[in-house]
């Protein structure tokens, strides 16, 4: 199996306000979200981050996909540092979460070709993987219209689209179907199991756990900013569902029985 | 329902006053600074209509009266004219206040002191007359004009009204409408330029930056491979060129209504103006708008929210607006080349000599680059700002 990302001991602090330590009666000036966190995903597998709210996921998703930069560590994106080289590692990943919004103003055909021109696609490529995801998503009937006069399922379908514009080969997905109505989590789904038998990568973040039953080769569980454990799916619900490994891990880390 | 209107004023009030940036600029600032401005403005303005006050008018005179060259209650330097013609071109040309200058022209009709000793009152003929020609558009000229005329009226009541002064319906203001154009557009355009062009800034550069933060679509266009220098480039130059069109726009607006708001009082023409004149005016709108327009950027991405912006970028604007009264203050003009280093203060100054005609070429180029120069800076801390988490996810 050929590594394909490779998260090497990152950590990411966050500095506390004077009001966040009001809010959460603390008196700590720094917090920290992801500690010595390591995992390694591979070619064509789909990679699940499982972990509470506030466990880290999502700052791991934003250093990987560059949008932050670890205090420490560093992760490797098809052999490219996210330290050194951000902008290559940009361009080799799609990257969707509920945090990125789109234009308002805009329509998803003005938006796919404004991003696809940021990614250097040409004009003939760009029509082409419109046609293909348009379709694909139905975007088609609705591509002439603002994003602010859209449903929540059909912004996300556009965001998704917009996330995969230049067919990166890594994927990082935050909560993908978070929000969404149970049809359009469906096509979600669906198509992240179609993108990994084109052989794509993903890293998805999620704290549903049938959803990583269903779509996820390998796991790693998120406690407190740290990844307690990185194991293929199989191995992990060999003897219990993903979810009692799950809270048996939680409990063992707190102390105590969840 | 009493009780509601009071929970809500309260919820209002404790909105309003508990923020103290809010407080800050709403109410304590406004008045600071309008009153610094009038300040300022009051001080430019009485320094446009009135000279110094060791200012002796030199005067040229046609037929002066021997008792009249060594008048109490008035101190000027009577010179006796002997080419009329010739002192007027001088009026025209506005030489006043120079060596050798002429500030006003008075001319007496012949034998004065005798035609007014016989002149009688109760006659119904027509009274001596004397004209007193001057240039408005020269300040010591105007305050010739006014010491002369109050002498003049004083000394016409003193003998009962023996003599008429600028009676007649001739032009006695000899100031061309390049001159009175030129005073006007000076003292006005470069300030309403600047508060244009702060107008066209705030309405586009809070919402294109502090707006996309706030909307989560900044961070859309982070994700992509595009480069964060990129990024700053395309906002500053696509939104200085909104700013353009709206200053410009105002431009035209105010060069054409100019004339109608001053009404016969200011017969001024845009045209007095060279195409080239309109040229190096552009050239330093186009290099203040990339100044104003940076800073704003700067300004919007430091804030969480639109709102946020405009209120940080209001004083911003209050401190462009009392470097811009600066055109109407003459002890404010540049005293050497350095001086057009300082941003803003160096547009309306070099827009003040290219509408009053005293084109300081120089001083134009070392603007133009300076303010190329502070965008460049500007692009340089965007970008930076665009690479930092702390600036662009900052909660």
């Amino acid at each position: 199996m050929e590594e394909i990302l490779v998260a090497k001991g990152l950590k990411k602090t966050f500095k506390i306000s004077a009001k966040q330590q009001k809010l959460e009666k603390t008196k700590e000036k720094i917090k920290v979200a992801v500690n010595n966190l390591s995992f390694t995903a591979y070619r064509g597998e789909i990679y699940g981050l499982l972990g509470s709210n506030g466990a880290g996921k999502t700052t791991t998703l934003r250093m990987i996909a560059t949008l932050i930069t670890p205090d420490e560590g560093d992760v490797l994106v098809d052999g490219v540092s996210v330290v050194r080289e951000p902008d290559r590692v940009r361009g080799k990943i799609g990257f969707l979460t509920s945090e990125l919004k789109l234009e308002e103003f805009f329509t998803p055909n003005y938006l796919f070709h404004f991003f696809a021109q940021l990614h250097g696609m040409e004009k003939e490529e760009t029509e082409q993987r419109k046609k293909e995801l348009f379709d694909k998503f139905g975007i088609s009937s609705f591509a002439e219209v603002k994003v602010a006069d859209m449903s929540t399922g059909m912004k996300q379908k556009v965001s998704l689209v917009i996330s995969i514009v230049h067919n990166p080969d890594i994927i990082i997905f935050d909560e993908p179907t978070n929000g969404l109505d149970v049809l359009t989590a469906r096509v979600v789904t669906d198509f992240l199991l179609e993108l990994k038998a084109q052989g794509k990568t993903m890293i998805v973040s999620t704290h549903i756990f049938s959803l990583v039953e269903k779509i996820c080769d390998r796991v790693g569980i998120i406690i407190d900013g740290a990844m307690v454990c990185s194991e293929e799916l199989s191995r992990l619900t060999a003897e219990k569902s993903l979810e009692d490994v799950f809270f048996d891990i939680y409990a063992e880390r707190a102390g105590e029985a969840v | 329902m009493k009780s509601n209107v009071i929970t809500i004023m309260k919820k209002e009030f404790a909105r309003f006053f508990k923020d103290k940036r809010m407080v800050l600029s709403t109410i304590l600032l406004p008045g600071l600074l309008i009153y610094v401005m009038y300040t300022f403005m009051g001080q430019g303005l009485s320094g446009i209509y009135s000279s110094d006050e060791s200012f002796v008018p030199q005067v040229y005179a046609v037929n002066l009266p021997e008792d009249y060259a060594n008048a109490e209650g008035i101190s000027v330097n009577f010179i006796a004219a002997e080419d009329e013609t010739a002192a007027k071109e001088m009026l025209t040309a506005g030489t006043g206040g120079e060596a050798g200058g002429c500030d006003l022209l008075i001319v007496f009709p012949e034998n004065f002191a005798e035609a007014i000793a016989a002149y009688d009152v109760a006659s119904g003929e027509k009274a001596p007359e004397v004209e007193v020609y001057y240039n408005s558009a020269d300040t010591d000229s105007s305050t010739a004009y006014d010491m002369m005329m109050e002498f003049l009226d004083s000394y016409e009541s003193s003998i009962a009204n023996k003599f008429d002064v600028n009676s007649q319906e001739k032009q006695y203001d000899l100031a061309s409408e390049r001159d009175t154009a030129g005073m006007v557009f000076s003292m006005l355009i470069p300030m309403l330029m600047i508060i244009f062009l702060f107008s066209g800034c705030m309405a586009v550069a809070p919402e294109s930056i502090a707006g996309e933060k706030e909307r989560g679509t900044i961070a859309t266009l982070l994700v992509t491979p595009m480069k964060r220098s990129h990024l700053a480039l395309g906002k500053i130059v696509s939104l200085s060129v909104i700013a353009i069109l709206s200053g410009l726009s105002s431009f035209i607006g105010t060069m054409l209504s100019l004339p109608n708001l001053m009404g016969e009082a200011g017969d001024i023409s845009a045209s007095v103006y060279q195409v080239s004149d309109y040229l190096l005016l552009l050239a330093v709108i186009l290099s203040t708008v990339l100044v104003i327009v940076s800073v704003i950027s700067i300004i919007s991405a430091f804030a969480k929210n639109v709102k946020e912006a405009t209120t940080w970028v209001t004083p911003v604007m209050i401190v462009g607006m009392l470097l811009a009264v600066t055109s109407m203050i003459e002890s404010m003009k540049p005293s050497n080349l350095m001086m057009y280093l300082i941003p803003l203060y160096n547009s309306v100054q070099s827009m003040n000599g290219i509408f009053s005609f005293s084109i300081d070429i120089p001083g134009i180029a070392v603007t133009c680059v300076a303010n190329v120069v502070y965008a460049i800076v500007c692009v340089g801390i965007l970008t930076k700002m665009f690479n930092s988490e702390r600036v662009m996810f900052s909660k």
